[in-house]
C-alpha cells in the first residue's frame, strides 16, 4: 500500500512536469502579450489541478491494475508455444494466429472508448453541434476504427507485408470519402485519427506490436514492431466519415418518406 | 445533495467508460488463456484509482482547459494581432511536444534503429544526439502545424486540401526515406498529441472559430490535431534522410 502511494504521487509529479511548459506559455502570453488579466483566475487554477490529479491517479491505476495484466496476455497469446499447436517445429501460417486478432480488435476498441482525450474531444463536438453529434456515437465510431485499424496492423506483422501499401491505401480511401463526405463532419473526421492514441491506447497497442515483432518467425522487433500506431491514427478518420455518411443518408431516408 | 448526486453520476460515467477493458481483459484471462486473475485486491483497486482519475479530469477539462484554451482563442481574436496568435500557436505546439514522454521513448528506440542500420555510432553519445535531434524535430514539426492550422481557421480555407498535400507529402517521402525510419515516422504523428494539449488546442481552434465573424466553429474549429499528426510523419522521414 505504501509503495501505490509513493508511486501515485511520483505519477502526479511526472504529470506536472508535462503541464509546466503549457502553463508556461499560457501565462507567459496572457501576462506579457495580451496584457490582461486571466477572467476567473480561481476556477482555471481549480480546473487545473483536477486534471492533474486526475490524470495521475488514472495512469497509476492503469499502471497498477491493467497494464501489467494486459501487457503480459498480449506476450502470452503471441507466444509461439500458445500459437502453433503442432509442436515445434511447426510454422505457423497466418490463421493460428485468430486469437491474437480477436485480441487486438477487443484491446483496440475498449481502451479507445476510455480513452480521455477523445472524451473531451467528443464533449466539444457535441457541445458546438449543438447535439447533432452524440458523444457515444462518435466514440463508438472512433473506437470501431481504431479496432480495425489494429487487428489489421496485426495481420500486416504477421504477414510481413510493407506498412506504406496500407497506409498508402488507406490515404487513396480516405481522400475518396471526403469527397462525398457531410462537409461538417471532415474537420473532426481528421482530427479523430490524432486523439484516439494517447494514454490508455499506446502502452497495450506497443506492447502487443513489440511481443509479435519478436516471436513470429522472421520478424524484426525493431523493425517491424512499429506501425500499430499509424493505423490507429488512420482508420478511424475512415470510420468517422462513414458514420457521418450513414446518418445523412438515414435522415434522407426518413424526410423522403415523409415527403 | 446535488453536489453528491453529480459526482455520483460522474463516477458512473467513468466506470461504464472503463467497462470494455475490463471485460476483455478477463475474458481473455479466463476463456482463452485459461488462468485465474492475479492479485485480485490490487486491481480492484487499481480500477478504482482510473475511475476516480477520469471523473477529476473531466471535472478539470470544464473548470479548466476548456476556459482558457476560449478565453485565450477570444483575446487573440478580439485584438487582431495575427503574427503574435500565429507565435503563440507554434510556442503551444512546440512546447507541449518537446517534453512528451511518448515521444522521448520513441526518439531512443528510432536511435538504436540508426544505429543498428550503421547510419550512426553505436555509442552513448551518438545516440544521445540522434535522439535529441529527432525530439527537436518532432517538436519543430508539431509547432509548425498548429500555425498552419490556426492559419487555416483565420483564412477559412477548407482543411482537405492542405491535407491532401499533406498526404502528398508523406506519400512522396515514403518513396525517398530510409526503410527502417518509415514505420517509426509512422507512428510519430500518432504519438505527439498527450491528452492534455488535446482539449486544449481543440477548445482554441473551436474558440477562433467561433470568435471570426464568417467562421463556423464546427467546419472550421477542428482540425488542429489532424495537422499536428500529420507533420511529424514528413519531418521525421525528412529527418532520416538528413542524417
Amino acid at each position: 500500500m505504501p509503495q501505490l502511494l509513493s508511486d501515485l504521487l511520483l505519477t502526479i509529479a511526472y504529470t506536472v512536469r508535462d503541464v509546466l511548459p503549457i502553463v508556461a506559455v499560457i501565462f507567459g502570453f496572457q501576462l506579457f502579450i495580451l496584457k490582461k488579466p486571466i477572467p476567473h483566475l480561481s476556477r482555471i487554477v481549480k480546473g487545473f489541478v483536477l486534471v492533474v490529479l486526475g490524470l495521475g491517479f488514472f495512469l497509476e491505476g492503469l499502471e497498477a491494475a491493467l497494464f501489467p495484466l494486459g501487457r503480459l496476455m498480449a506476450q502470452q497469446l503471441t507466444d509461439p508455444a500458445f500459437i502453433s499447436g503442432g509442436g515445434p517445429g511447426a510454422v505457423p501460417g497466418w490463421w493460428d494466429y485468430h486469437w491474437v486478432y480477436l485480441f487486438a480488435f477487443a484491446i483496440g476498441f475498449s481502451t479507445t472508448v476510455a480513452e480521455p482525450s477523445l472524451l473531451a474531444v467528443a464533449i466539444k463536438a457535441n457541445q458546438v453541434s449543438a447535439g447533432t453529434i452524440g458523444i457515444w456515437g462518435l466514440r463508438i465510431a472512433v473506437a470501431i476504427g481504431v479496432a480495425i485499424g489494429i487487428a489489421l496492423g496485426v495481420y500486416r506483422i504477421i504477414t510481413g507485408t510493407p506498412l506504406y501499401w496500407y497506409i498508402i491505401t488507406g490515404y487513396v480511401f480516405v481522400l475518396l470519402q471526403t469527397l462525398v463526405a457531410p462537409r461538417m463532419i471532415i474537420a473532426l473526421a481528421y482530427d479523430s485519427g490524432g486523439v484516439t492514441t494517447s494514454t490508455v491506447t499506446v502502452p497495450l497497442v506497443a506492447a502487443l506490436g513489440l511481443g509479435l515483432a519478436g516471436t513470429v518467425p522472421g520478424r524484426n522487433p525493431l523493425l517491424d514492431g512499429f506501425g500499430l500506431i499509424a493505423f490507429a491514427s488512420l482508420f478511424p478518420i475512415m470510420s468517422v466519415l462513414a458514420y457521418a455518411q450513414l446518418s445523412e443518408w438515414q435522415g434522407k431516408r426518413k424526410r423522403n418518406r415523409n415527403s | 445533495m446535488k453536489t453528491v448526486k453529480a459526482v455520483t453520476a460522474t463516477l458512473l460515467d467513468s466506470l461504464r467508460d472503463l467497462l470494455p477493458i475490463i471485460v476483455v481483459i478477463a475474458f481473455f484471462q479466463i476463456a482463452v488463456l485459461r488462468q485465474p486473475i492475479p492479485n485480485f485486491g490490487e486491481i480492484a483497486l487499481g480500477i478504482a484509482f482510473v475511475v476516480v482519475g477520469l471523473t477529476l479530469f473531466v471535472q478539470g477539462l470544464k473548470l479548466g482547459l476548456f476556459p482558457i484554451g476560449e478565453t485565450m482563442a477570444f483575446s487573440f481574436a478580439s485584438r487582431g494581432k495575427l503574427a503574435w496568435l500565429l507565435a503563440f500557436a507554434f510556442a503551444l505546439g512546440f512546447g507541449t511536444t518537446v517534453a512528451e514522454p511518448a515521444l522521448i521513448a520513441v526518439a531512443g528506440e528510432a536511435a538504436l534503429i540508426a544505429a543498428q542500420g550503421g547510419v550512426i555510432d553505436h555509442t552513448q553519445s551518438a545516440l544521445a544526439s540522434y535522439a535529441f535531434g529527432l525530439r527537436l524535430t518532432v517538436a519543430v514539426s508539431v509547432g509548425f502545424a498548429i500555425v498552419i492550422g490556426v492559419f487555416r481557421i483565420v483564412m477559412g480555407w477548407p482543411i482537405q486540401y492542405l491535407i491532401v498535400a499533406g498526404y502528398l507529402g508523406v506519400v512522396v517521402m515514403t518513396a525517398f526515406a530510409p526503410r527502417e525510419i518509415i514505420g517509426i515516422a509512422y507512428d510519430s504523428g500518432g504519438v505527439t498529441t498527450s491528452t492534455i494539449t488535446v482539449p486544449l488546442v481543440t477548445a482554441l481552434g473551436v474558440g477562433l472559430a467561433s470568435s471570426i465573424r464568417g467562421r463556423n466553429p464546427m467546419v472550421d474549429g477542428f482540425g488542429l490535431i489532424a495537422f499536428a499528426s500529420l507533420t511529424p510523419m514528413i519531418f521525421v522521414m525528412g529527418y532520416g534522410m538528413l542524417f
